[in-house]
């Protein structure tokens, strides 16, 4: 556990990559397989169930630090983060002596502790509090509340992890999906052991395109060197059938063929040896849906008929990356696409669910941008520009694909109600809510913490403290008196939320000044943004 | 009934009796003046009183003013009422203020921190009938260890990062932080080198205490000059150009933010070590029960959670008063540790801070 703290500390404690890298190799090259299992179980958010409630862990937090409930419950607010307050308020460690326990120790420990009575699982928490220091408790905590968030991504732990065993990333990053755990396999078998089929189901890197910049037009050459595409917000994902087998993965390298069962039908129209890259989007009733309802459904674990049913999905092919069993990256994009078009025309959509992703050719720039007027009426973000002899390149490199987004939305809105920050902004009331006018008044529509500067944000704090009309706890109401332009990327109807309407990414874009709040628009207006 | 012996007004805390103030907001004709902090020494008092060697760091920030300097516990009566100045152990020459009238005591904190720093004169305890506190920390998740340790800590940081021929990047506030951390680093690892704004104020106290070497850093300062050695420098400096000459450099920041794993990340610093010039919540806990006051008066940090403990668990007659130490905006120059917005990398809001520099 010692080990383990340290690294977690480590981790913590740097914001350069390599030094993360670093630290975590050094870690899998010294561990005992038990805790490298277990190490990399917990970063890729495989830790044991939650054996305590969260309520009896603050209780009992609590009284061994004498304090009132209230008071943890502020300080909770003010930190942020469970098992960092209760590591902080505890009192300090009690025995010098330092823990010999392991990390696999501990854990299965932990994992015993979910069957016990309550009284012994009191006496096991405190026992245990006493004896670690701040950061071994803070680790301890966190792996009895929830997954870790230290900036790791799996990527990152199998980046290390390959360092250590000198076996392929891509490999490892395969032979760590599915739904293994620490109890049912070992290092050896899950990590070490060879296997023909890690092959298999390995994706090309993702090509990623960048925002257009000021007067893009002039440095693109000619218009009929591009090719255009609406852009819809969904997944971005490559489709993999190899061996009668489908393979999803998502842009984050993820293995989500699970997610997804309806794309399995693929393998019966689709030949062996394809890989298309493309956008997992939402799509009932014959037309693009919300991104809100594909986000719902992602968030699930159990993927239950209904919800299937509820949500359905279609992949929109824009790319073919290999084809009859060869990469074909390094053919001009209009060649990779006539191949896709083929491919994607012979087959019956709706009843497959993959879509071809339509081109448009232009002569002129403004022909092209009255296509991207018509995005919000096709639900688009906007257009994306793919250069028409351009292989399929790595990563973000700037020249072949460009987005061409749409303008965000914008409201002008009321502050209503404001909370209290975390961490560093923990003195100040820094995340409001909005309101707009309905029927004379003012109705929640949105929250946002950002896109104001320091120096805004503590203007208005300090107006906060003085134009404090009720408290509920972290949060106050506020004499209504200030208006905010609000933007936002999307918005569509919710029976959620009380307003009628949800929007995506709402953020503060300006503080107006010198708008009364008599000016700020209705709940009408925000509605009538609302494709229709 | 009596007015109180002092009030909070709209430009500060006010002592009717003797027509006086104690570091008030506005312009006012007299004021005594806790610290050097901006928050606390404003510009536009006719009348300055402060501790004697707080006078040479007001008058460096505030120009030419009319001050008379103060011993310890040297006694000044005003239209009957009795003032006097105590140790604070906040920074260099930092006071509570003792206010006595017809055998009631009042104190005020200014702000305070109960561990003896090595270099602020330590904190005194004042015994009174009315304690008016700061609780920048009034929260039981700040629990300070002892500064022997973080020094270390900062030591062997240093040491570490010289042994990768990197220079060492130290963030502290340029009044009162930043010379604890040079009265405490290690001279014989390396050179310490400061910003100008740290230079210029270290200048300033060198008159009445005593500091290690310091090298200002300059336009004619080579890159390589710097290599393994330490550079102090107020947070503003971070994320601006001056920091590219540092170049390989790790960065650190000492407050008692650091106690929050996420205050270091938004940061983008390297590495926090939780050292403050503020009480934990157990120094003020202590001293609000050594006092032996009935009544306590919040005035900034956590201060409705703070009193609320005092009243329920503690039976005090506690309450907050509104002040704007800490509240105020982008106005207020060489800001100290409660500020919230020290050098951040994102240059918009970096340049609210320029005029540290
Ligand atoms: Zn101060």
């Amino acid at each position: 556990m010692k080990d383990f703290a340290k690294l977690i500390k480590k981790l913590d404690s740097t914001n350069k990559t390599t030094e993360k890298v670093a630290a975590l190799t050094a870690y899998f090259q010294m561990a005992n397989d038990e805790d490298k299992l277990w190490t990399i179980a917990i970063l890729s958010h495989r830790r044991p169930k939650r054996p305590v409630n969260t309520s009896l862990l603050r209780i009992w937090a609590t009284e061994i630090s004498g304090i009132p409930l209230w008071l943890f419950e502020e300080s909770y607010h003010i930190v942020g983060d469970l098992a960092e307050t209760i590591a902080l308020i505890l009192p300090s460690k009690e025995y010098s002596e330092e823990t010999t326990k392991s990390l696999s120790q501990f854990i299965l420990e932990i994992i015993e502790l979910r069957t016990l009575p309550e009284e012994e699982k009191k006496n096991y928490l405190h026992e245990n509090w006493l004896a670690l220091n701040y950061f071994e408790r803070f680790v301890f905590n966190k792996i009895i509340t929830g997954s870790f968030r230290i900036g790791v991504s799996q990527k990152l732990m199998t980046r290390a992890l390959s360092k250590a065993t000198e076996i392929d990333e891509d490999i490892l990053a395969y032979k760590l999906m599915g739904d293994w755990t620490p109890q049912k396999t070992t290092f050896k078998k899950l990590i070490l052991e060879h296997n023909e089929e890690d092959y298999l189901s390995k994706p090309y890197p993702f090509y990623l395109a960048y925002a257009v910049e000021d007067n893009f037009q002039e440095d693109l050459g000619s218009i009929t060197d591009w090719s255009f595409e609406h852009k819809w917000d969904g997944i971005r994902s490559q489709v993999i059938i190899r061996n009668n087998e489908v393979f999803v993965w998502s842009r984050g390298e993820e293995l989500v063929t699970d997610k997804y069962p309806e794309f399995q039908k693929f393998l019966s129209v689709i030949p062996n040896g394809t890989v298309i890259d493309g956008e997992i989007l939402p799509f009932g009733n014959g037309e693009i849906g919300n991104f809100n309802a594909l986000q719902t459904r992602i968030g699930r674990k159990n993927l239950s008929k209904a919800l299937l049913e509820k949500t359905p999905v279609i992949l929109n092919a824009y790319d073919l990356l290999e084809w009859n069993g060869e990469d074909i990256r390094q053919l001009p994009f209009i060649e990779r696409r006539k191949i896709l078009d083929r491919l994607i025309q012979g087959i019956n959509s709706l009843e497959i669910g993959v879509y071809l992703s339509e081109t448009m050719s232009f002569n002129t720039w403004e022909e092209a941008a009255a296509e991207r007027e018509l995005s919000l009426e096709k639900r688009s973000e906007g257009l994306m520009l793919k250069r028409k002899d351009s292989p399929y390149l790595v990563g973000r490199k700037k020249g072949d694909w460009w987005k061409w987004k749409i303008d965000p939305f914008t409201i002008d809105a009321v502050l209503t109600y404001a909370m209290r920050g975390h961490g560093r902004r923990a003195n100040l009331y820094t995340d409001y809510t909005f309101g707009l006018w309905h029927e004379g008044e003012l109705v929640t529509f949105a929250k946002a913490y950002s896109g104001l500067t320091d120096a805004e944000f503590r203007q208005v704090d300090a107006w906060i403290k003085r134009n404090t009309l009720e408290r509920f706890g972290p949060v106050r109401s506020v004499t209504p008196h200030h208006v905010f332009e609000i933007a936002f990327e999307g918005i569509a109807e919710s029976s959620r939320h009380k307003s009628g309407v949800a929007t995506r990414f709402p953020r503060i874009l300006r503080w107006r000044k010198d708008k009364p709040i008599e000016e700020a628009n209705t709940l009408d207006d925000l509605k009538a943004l609302i494709p229709k | 009934m009596d007015q109180p012996l002092l009030v909070f007004n709209e430009k500060g805390i006010y002592c009717q009796q003797a027509d006086v103030y104690i570091d008030a907001w506005k312009p006012v004709d007299k004021c005594i003046i806790t610290h050097g902090h901006a928050d606390h020494s404003r510009w536009g008092h006719k009348k300055y009183i402060t501790h004697k060697n707080n006078v040479p760091i007001i008058k460096h920030r505030l120009g030419e003013i009319v001050v008379s300097g103060k011993e310890w516990n040297e006694s000044f009566t005003i239209n009957g009422v009795k003032f006097s100045l105590h140790p604070a152990g906040h920074i260099v020459a930092s006071s509570q203020v003792r206010v006595e009238y017809k055998g009631e005591v009042w104190v005020f904190t200014g702000d305070f921190k109960t561990e003896n720093d090595g270099i602020a004169e330590p904190f005194e305890l004042v015994k009174c009938n009315t304690f008016i506190t700061e609780c920048t920390f009034g929260i039981p998740a700040f629990k300070w260890t002892p500064q022997e340790e973080v020094f270390s800590d900062i030591n062997n940081w240093w040491a570490a990062n010289r042994a990768e021929r990197k220079t060492s990047v130290l963030f502290g506030y340029s009044l009162g932080k930043a010379q604890r951390l040079l009265k405490h680093l290690d001279p014989n690892i390396g050179k310490i080198y400061t910003h100008g704004a740290i230079e210029n104020m270290t200048q300033v106290l060198r008159e009445n205490y005593e500091f290690h070497q310091t090298t200002r850093v300059t336009r004619d300062t080579k890159k390589d000059e710097l290599l393994g050695n330490i550079v102090l420098a107020p947070p503003s400096a971070h994320g601006g150009t001056w920091i590219r000459k540092m170049v390989p450099f790790v960065t650190a920041s000492a407050s008692g933010w650091m106690t929050f794993r996420g205050a270091r990340r938004r940061r983008a610093i390297d590495r926090g070590f939780v050292l403050s010039d503020h009480a934990d919540w157990d120094g003020l806990l202590t001293t609000v029960k050594e006092t032996g006051a009935e009544k306590v008066i919040a005035t900034h940090g956590y201060t409705e959670i703070f009193s609320r403990y005092l009243r329920e668990e503690m039976g005090l007659d506690a309450r907050t008063e509104k002040t704007q130490y800490e509240e105020e905006g982008s106005e207020t120059s060489n800001k100290e540790e409660n500020d919230i917005s020290p050098g951040l990398s994102d240059p918009q809001q970096t340049k609210i801070n320029e005029d540290e520099k």
